[in-house]
């Protein structure tokens, strides 16, 4: 019998880093703004730029290198519907490796309660519902643990504006941002973002004794819509254990008419 | 109609199978029908370490099982799945067996806010969410010969409609056919002193295995709650057992099947690491122990408390306690009468996604201990691996698994998934 570790497929997460941005301008803080408030303003102005965009669908590609330079894929399909004034509802059904192809991964996450989750195990036919406290997991054996894949929600962070920086061709705000939630694996973390658009280039992870853990870079970013901008590929790489996963994404179309009957544990069996 | 064929006549229907669906998926491919095929196969081999304590059991088994799974879907989402199974086994005949586990049509649709959903033919349906026993799960028969712990399923024929919305989930079944429960044979470990008669199943009512067995279930999640009621009318799936004699005039144990009537319930509460788990079944029409009519309550419930990221590494620990009770008490066909089970789970979430499952059944009426062990792991993206133990360090004169006793056994097995 096949089993699916099925503990480590829980997480808060709803979309994988769905850095969504705007063309909008955005206005540049006042000078003597506090740091606090700066930091929060770019993050709320962030989310609102990713709003609106009702569903997506997705193919993405992993690839584990260990330090080593051994290599190890992972395939999987995902779906995820926006949900007005929560948090999106999401499904995952994963190709590779063949052993786990067809378990699929229902999640509805929410701004203010626990997110819930369901996990289809083909192998015994079995919907089983699973945990969502477990944050600091690693996701399929990556480099990404659950609450690095999730869009990082406004309320749960504190932020703190530090510098701007050059990152490739941009400069870029840094801003500090520290999870609230006590079963985070991070202390705090670096985030890089465009002036113009707010798009993520580069996040930097202090795990809880603050030593610098890991380091998130994002690169080829296209955008949706002529509205939604996101990542093509993004790389994490854990300068503790030399390892590295870098996440492709594949066949990003949007608004595909999805609706709530296509995230419900009955369709689950179906996702194949 | 699948049933239990012998060697030659499985490798026989296994090749014509794989000739028609070659065909098949020529044709779908040139209609436009997508086509996925997939599944695994498996090599395994089964130790035990003791001799057994009928005449003519091996202490060696090996074998081989595949579940290759063809799958065509049309333009509108409907689909056809067929997954045909197959095990040859070394020692014992009745294990080497062909089952086809799905062959279903599937179509759905909206109606209203909601969805229903259709599937027609020979499929699988799991009710439940409890580790040590399945108690509520009972649409489909065990294939028991397969493995001792009544996970493996034979295909059963139904229609099964779903009709859900934001209230719950709404199930019937209709099942016009009876599937009896595979048992080893002569040869075969795990057993009682009688041989099994598998050639002459007996039946309560006189449409035999072609009573038309219904059930319904309802389902829903609320909050931190899935829950399901559900239902059953129809022939057992759990044979009573009686002495009697096989068509050649020995001795064997005869399959009697009842007509029984079940009402099921089977809840989890999920909240943060603690998973709260129930099973409990009403069941009326069976016989008990002593082959008297009664009708009886069961229960599995219990826990499983789960340490994310233990000691700073990225494993998770999971602990796990369930009680079994069977209100028949010493009457209980079943050896969960009064029982805790206790387990642990480990899973290091490494990259070849490895886990370990061990536990121990503690009878609390009588000396009995049953220890299991499960553990699976990835070698390549194709290849994969598990160790399987059951372990039986002291098992009651008076109890149901005592002919047993002598049965732990460890098992190795490779997996190919394609």
């Amino acid at each position: 019998m096949i089993h699916v570790r099925s503990q480590r497929l829980s997480s808060s997460f709803w979309a994988l880093s769905l850095v969504l941005g705007a063309s909008l301008a955005f206005s540049p803080p006042a000078p003597g703004q506090d740091a606090e408030a700066r930091g929060l303003e770019i993050a709320q102005e962030a989310r609102a730029r990713g709003e609106g965009f009702g569903d997506f669908m997705a193919r993405q590609t992993m690839v584990l290198r260990n330090r080593e330079g051994q290599e190890s894929r992972r395939e999987l399909r995902l779906q995820v519907l926006e949900v007005p004034g929560d948090g999106n509802k999401s499904l995952f059904v994963f190709d590779e490796p063949r052993d786990v192809a067809g378990t699929a991964l229902l999640i509805f996450s929410h701004r203010e309660d626990d997110d819930e989750q369901w996990l289809y195990l083909p192998a015994l036919e079995r919907v089983r519902r699973i945990s969502s406290s477990n944050q600091s997991g690693s996701f399929l054996g990556s480099e990404f643990a659950y609450e690095d894949m999730g869009t990082p929600e406004v309320e749960k962070f504190t932020y703190r504006y530090l510098r701007d920086d050059a990152c490739g061709e941009f400069t870029c705000t840094v801003t500090e941002r520290v999870p609230t939630n006590t079963r985070s694996g991070y202390s705090r973390q670096e985030v890089w973002q465009d002036a113009d658009e707010l798009r993520v280039w580069r996040v930097d992870y202090y795990d809880r004794k603050g030593d610098h853990l890991k380091t998130l870079t994002m690169s080829d970013y296209q955008q949706y819509l002529d509205r939604y901008w996101q990542a093509g590929e993004m790389t994490m790489v854990n300068h503790v254990t030399g390892k590295s996963t870098v996440l492709t994404w594949m066949d990003l179309q949007f608004r595909n008419d999805l609706d709530e009957n296509d995230f419900t544990r009955t369709g689950l069996r179906r996702a194949r | 109609m699948p049933r239990r064929a012998g060697l030659g006549g499985a490798a026989l229907a296994l090749a014509w199978t794989a000739a028609v669906l070659t065909a098949a998926v020529q044709d779908a491919a040139a209609q436009g029908i997508d086509y996925d095929f997939s599944g695994r196969v498996r090599l395994e081999t089964r130790w035990y370490p003791q001799a057994g304590t009928f005449p003519g059991q091996r202490r060696q088994a090996s074998g081989v099982a595949a579940e290759p799974e063809f799958y065509f879907e049309n333009a509108r989402g409907s689909s056809f799945t067929l997954t045909p199974f197959f095990r040859y086994d070394s020692a014992d005949t009745s294990r080497t067996h062909f089952d086809l586990r799905e062959a279903y049509l599937l179509m759905f649709g909206q109606i209203g806010d909601g969805e229903w959903e259709l599937r027609l033919g020979i499929d699988r349906v799991f009710w439940g969410t409890a580790e040590s026993r399945h108690l509520v799960d009972i649409v489909n028969q065990t294939d028991l010969i397969e493995h001792p712990d009544e996970e493996d399923k034979l295909g059963q024929p139904m229609a099964h409609l779903t009709w859900s919305g934001d209230w719950g989930v709404a199930e019937v079944f209709g099942l016009p056919y009876h599937r009896a429960r595979s048992l080893p044979g002569p040869r075969g470990r795990l057993r009682y002193p009688l041989a099994y008669d598998t050639e002459d199943v007996l039946y309560e009512s006189p449409a035999k295995q072609w009573h038309f067995d219904v059930a319904g279930r309802y389902s829903h999640s609320l909050g931190p709650l899935d829950f399901g009621v559900s239902v059953f009318n129809g022939t057992s799936r759990e044979p009573f057992l009686l002495p009697g004699a096989d068509s050649t005039g020995d001795p064997a144990l005869l399959s009697y099947y009842e007509q029984i009537h079940q009402w099921g319930v089977d809840a989890q509460v999920t909240l943060d690491a603690w998973a709260l788990k129930l099973e409990a079944i009403h069941r009326s029409g069976a016989r008990n122990l002593r082959g008297v009519d009664q009708d009886y309550a069961a229960l599995v419930g219990g826990f499983e408390y789960t340490f994310f990221s233990v000691w700073g590494t990225a494993a998770d620990v999971s602990l796990l306690g369930e009680w079994n009770y069977d209100g028949r008490g010493r009457d209980a066909t079943t050896a969960f009468d009064n029982d805790v089970f206790v387990a642990t789970r480990w899973a290091p979430n490494d990259i070849q996604g490895t886990e370990l499952l061990a536990g121990i059944m503690f009878d609390a009426r009588r000396a009995s201990r049953v220890m299991t062990l499960e553990f699976n792991r990835r070698i390549t993206d194709r290849w994969s691996m598990s160790v399987e133990s059951v372990a039986l360090p002291g098992v009651d004169a008076s109890d149901i698994l005592y002919p047993t006793r002598r049965d732990s056994f460890f098992e190795f097995s490779l997996f190919y998934n394609f």
